[in-house]
């Protein structure tokens, strides 16, 4: 367990790059994901307001 | 004669708007994206997590630069992608100031961030595998600074969207910057065979075929098709959004004109 951690030394880079790409990759999916869901609920709201002019 | 098309005929232009207006509007695009997206995250979490396995446990070490070299799998198909995210931008930008096509600027829009995520990702992974095998993690040859470049036209165009609130207006500013910023695709992929730069030249994508062994290059190509899907999802759910968001500000008017 410990050698594969280690990588032949390199851990510290290798895991480093595959943790941050891990962290940026979710974060810029939650961050889009959240966006849609709050665009939804505006809309939602808006056409509850005005329910004529409901259809897309 | 042959009797075609009975409901429309006439000039082949309407018959162009027609079409393009009738595959991809925007209405269509939401019905036709609720649809493949299950099927597009689930291909994209197969093939990272197929790709995570092969790139530890089944990849060997490279010859010479032992194991820092599993750190290509992040690295390449993020570079990959950083392109591929601004070929997106700039072919849509093109379409959406020639067709004023309804969909063309909401998918530029929608590209530019993943895109620069992946730019951002490609030099992070860049520099981490630059540090081992180069000795530091940032130099300024031609390869790094012209996609440091890249993650800079990213960040102007979404700067461009982000200032001008007119979505119209601001789409057609930041398509000219998009396509204008497009002279920097090349002078990246050519930059390691115009230039004597520290970094490698292509090894993948190469006239005489691949110098990678096939050992290593089949690991990577899973790794970079689950990172497509990926990048293809987030996509469509950032033009979902994009979508929802013009249709919000369209009802806010209505509703402010009474």
């Amino acid at each position: 367990m410990d050698e594969f951690l280690n990588m032949g030394g390199y851990g510290p880079y290798i895991w480093s790059s595959f943790l941050i790409a891990a962290i940026v990759m979710t974060g810029l999916a939650l961050q889009s994901w959240f966006d849609l869901r709050k665009q939804k609920r505006l809309v939602a709201e808006l056409e509850a307001r005005s329910p004529k002019k409901a259809r897309p | 004669m042959v009797p075609c098309c009975p409901a429309r005929g006439g000039l082949h232009q309407t018959d162009m708007a027609w079409s393009i207006h009738t595959y991809a509007n925007p209405t269509r695009f939401m019905n036709f994206s609720a649809i493949v997206l299950p099927y597009v995250w689930a291909l994209a979490g197969a093939g990272i997590g197929i790709g995570l396995y092969l790139s530890f446990f089944v990849a060997p070490p490279d010859y010479q630069q032992g194991d820092s070299v599993r750190i290509m799998f992040v690295h390449v198909p993020s570079a990959w992608l950083s392109q591929f995210g601004y070929g997106i931008m700039v072919a849509s930008s093109i379409v959406a100031l020639i067709f004023r096509h309804p969909l063309a600027d909401v998918a530029a829009k929608s590209a530019a961030p993943i895109g620069a995520v992946f730019t951002f990702l490609a030099l992070v992974a860049g520099g981490l595998w630059g540090k081992p095998m180069w000795g530091t993690y940032w130099v300024w040859d031609a390869r790094t600074t012209s996609t440091l470049v890249l993650l800079f036209i990213y960040l102007g165009y979404m700067a461009l969207w982000a200032t001008i609130e007119d979505p119209n207006r601001a789409a057609r500013v930041a398509a000219v910057l998009a396509i204008v910023g497009a002279v920097n695709l090349p002078i990246i992929r050519f930059s390691v065979d115009w230039w004597n730069t520290l970094h490698q030249p292509a090894s993948v994508f190469r006239l005489d075929g691949p110098t990678i062994h096939s050992s290593l290059l089949w690991p990577l190509f899973v790794v970079a098709l689950g990172f497509t899907f990926f990048f293809l999802g987030v996509f469509m759910v950032r033009m979902r959004a994009e979508i929802l968001r013009r249709k919000v500000r369209t009802l806010q008017m209505q509703q402010a004109a009474g």
